[in-house]
């Protein structure tokens, strides 16, 4: 019977268009763009090859190291505020809010789906100080603090970017721990209740480790993402003060498209691609370590 | 199993013996209560109040915006900083660009993942774990290092200057992701329908077309949710590609309002931002269950 599902013509005719399409937009790309490393030069002056000189300007630029930093600064506390409050809001929903979260639950994910250079703009002039004092400076001046230039320093500028991110997608989070918190049974939970858990030390011992692969996994999604941050950083700082909030993804637009070094652009985007195929091996690794282990 | 069910029992009979402890449960769930109360009004006032805040301002003129306090409501409701917006801001413009992207790119990422999906799924033949695994890889690498080479191609064919650039690549960028959702969606389906289909004298292809398709009618229109927002709230590959003012789709257009006025008009600008926010408000309004469900499948599933 198999004969039929094995086909070679219908193969062919069904995956092969997407696979086509697939390899000229991504793969070919990817290996030319890899090409593009050892040259200098743009599309419209043309390319000249340049040997492996990118690659020691990468390791010796301190504007990359600043991205870089910045990247990974980024990553570690965004990943961590999105899945913080994620959990957290799940914990809300499935142990106090029960069956009336559904509501809540639509609210607080909507963020999600917003443009995000919407929200960069709504952030903005949400903590702006000036032409017009926003509501954040307002509320600040209202208890007696004096406004605070929050973009006006790479500092205040990265916590507001940190909040705006963790604001936009924290409702997310909730919802897919909200799915591995609802599959713990009733039946463990009431149990561990009778042996005398409750409050933190049941959500310690019995539905931390219970949710640990869900947990995982958002945050692994949540480190794909971060890493990659690019649109709600043009839309609320483009980079700045300075290159204050500059990371390596705006940092190579700009070489690439105001400066016009693609070759240089495409080495900076090969150390990014390498960054983010690292951090997903290592958090695999821990991950499936203490998978093993809980 | 028998060890869990075990203390079901006790709890139900538990919970009328112990009559001595019920007083201090009620209050500390009193208490929790009123703790529960308290977060989640102020939950819904940092979800809710910015978009309030917005909306009220986009209908202030600009002295009413930069001389009265951020809080106040708008002297006079000023409903023409919508059209300004739409016509001398240029978003209907934008608009209709990106509906002229997202539209094909999303009817030809779907139609070509879908039949890659059957025939990774569904077909039998060696050689198709690797090849998902190919699409996968598509989801890790960040989509700057494709831009560069893509960039040269558009520009070596003629195509910028035209939306064909935006097209094709979030058709590809879009594929992995679909592909791999619907080869999932796909092995609910028993592959003996098929089977049973190409028996009745349909072809394979047929049977994909006229059988598989309507089956998975609910994931496609799942997987097009996602990808719809995907694409329509995308601000890299827009900027990228874009590099005519008349291309612009809304994202890039919102980024460079201020541009197109003088000096900046705050009124028309959270104007724009409000159609957006509207826009998207509107669909979630109607399908919010599918969207929910649907981004959250595609990132356990990536």
């Amino acid at each position: 019977m198999h004969r039929v599902l094995g086909d070679r013509r219908a193969i062919a005719l069904l995956l092969g268009p997407a696979l086509l399409v697939y390899s000229l937009i991504m793969l070919v790309p990817m290996v030319w763009s890899l090409g593009y490393s050892f040259t200098e030069g743009n599309t419209i002056d043309g390319f000249t090859g340049n040997g492996v000189a990118n690659f020691s300007r990468v390791v010796d630029d301190p504007a990359v190291h600043d991205a870089l930093w910045f990247t990974l600064k980024y990553a570690a506390v965004v990943t961590a505020g999105q899945v913080i409050a994620g959990y957290l809001l799940a914990l809300l929903y499935v142990f106090f809010l029960k069956r009336a979260s559904a509501l809540i639950r639509t609210l607080v994910f909507f963020p999600v789906v917003l443009p995000t250079v919407a929200v960069g703009l709504l952030f903005q002039k949400f903590f702006q100080v000036a032409p017009q004092t926003g509501p954040v400076n307002s509320l600040l001046n209202a208890v007696g603090i004096d406004s605070i230039d929050f973009f006006g320093s790479a500092g205040s500028a990265f916590w507001v970017l940190a909040g705006m991110d963790i604001w936009r997608s924290m409702g997310f989070y909730a919802v897919l721990l909200f799915a591995g918190l609802v599959d713990i049974p009733d039946e463990v939970l009431e149990s561990a209740r009778l042996d005398g858990a409750t409050g933190l030390r049941l959500v310690r011992h019995i539905v931390l480790p219970l949710s640990l692969p869900v947990l995982m996994s958002s945050l692994i999604f949540s480190i794909n993402g971060t890493l990659k941050v690019f649109d709600s950083i043009v839309a609320l700082t483009n980079g700045g003060p300075g290159s204050g909030t500059t990371p390596l993804t705006l940092y190579m637009f700009q070489t690439s498209f105001t400066y016009s070094d693609y070759g240089y652009g495409s080495t900076i985007a090969l150390l990014l691609t390498v960054v983010c195929l690292l951090v997903s091996l290592v958090v695999h690794r821990v991950s499936r370590r203490d998978l093993t282990e809980g | 199993m028998a060890t869990i069910g075990t203390p079901v029992k006790t709890s139900a009979s538990g919970r009328g013996s112990r009559p001595g402890k019920a007083p201090r449960a009620r209050r500390s769930r009193r208490g929790s209560r009123l703790w529960v109360k308290i977060v989640v009004t102020l939950l819904l006032v940092v979800e809710i109040y910015p978009m309030i805040w917005m909306f009220l301002t986009s209908l202030k003129s600009n002295d009413d915006y930069l001389n009265h306090s951020t809080w106040s409501l708008p002297t006079t409701w000023e409903w023409g900083n919508y059209t300004e917006a739409w016509t001398t801001g240029h978003i209907g413009l934008y608009v209709q660009n990106s509906l002229l992207a997202v539209v094909p790119a999303l009817a030809l990422m779907l139609l070509l993942g879908t039949a890659a999906g059957f025939a990774l799924q569904v077909m039998v033949w060696k050689g198709r774990g690797l090849t998902l695994l190919i699409f996968l890889a598509g989801m890790m690498v960040p989509p700057q290092m494709i831009l560069l080479p893509l960039f040269t191609v558009y520009f070596q064919t003629g195509l910028s200057g035209t939306l064909w650039p935006l097209i094709l690549t979030y058709t590809g960028t879009g594929l992995p992701l679909t592909v791999f959702m619907m080869a999932t969606y796909y092995r609910t389906v028993p592959r003996e329908l098929f089977e049973a289909a190409t028996i009745d004298g349909a072809g394979i292809l047929r049977a994909f077309w006229t059988i598989s398709v309507p089956l998975v009618r609910n994931a496609l229109l799942t997987v097009g949710l996602v990808q719809f927002f995907f694409i329509w709230n995308d601000l890299l590959i827009a900027l990228t590609f874009t590099n005519n003012q008349d291309l612009r789709t809304v994202q890039v257009g919102l980024l460079n309002f201020t541009g197109d006025f003088g000096a900046t008009q705050y009124g028309p600008l959270f104007a724009a931002v409000c159609l957006n926010v509207f826009g998207t408000l509107l669909i979630y309004l109607f399908l919010n269950q599918k969207v929910m469900k649907g981004l959250t499948a595609g990132a356990v599933k990536g």
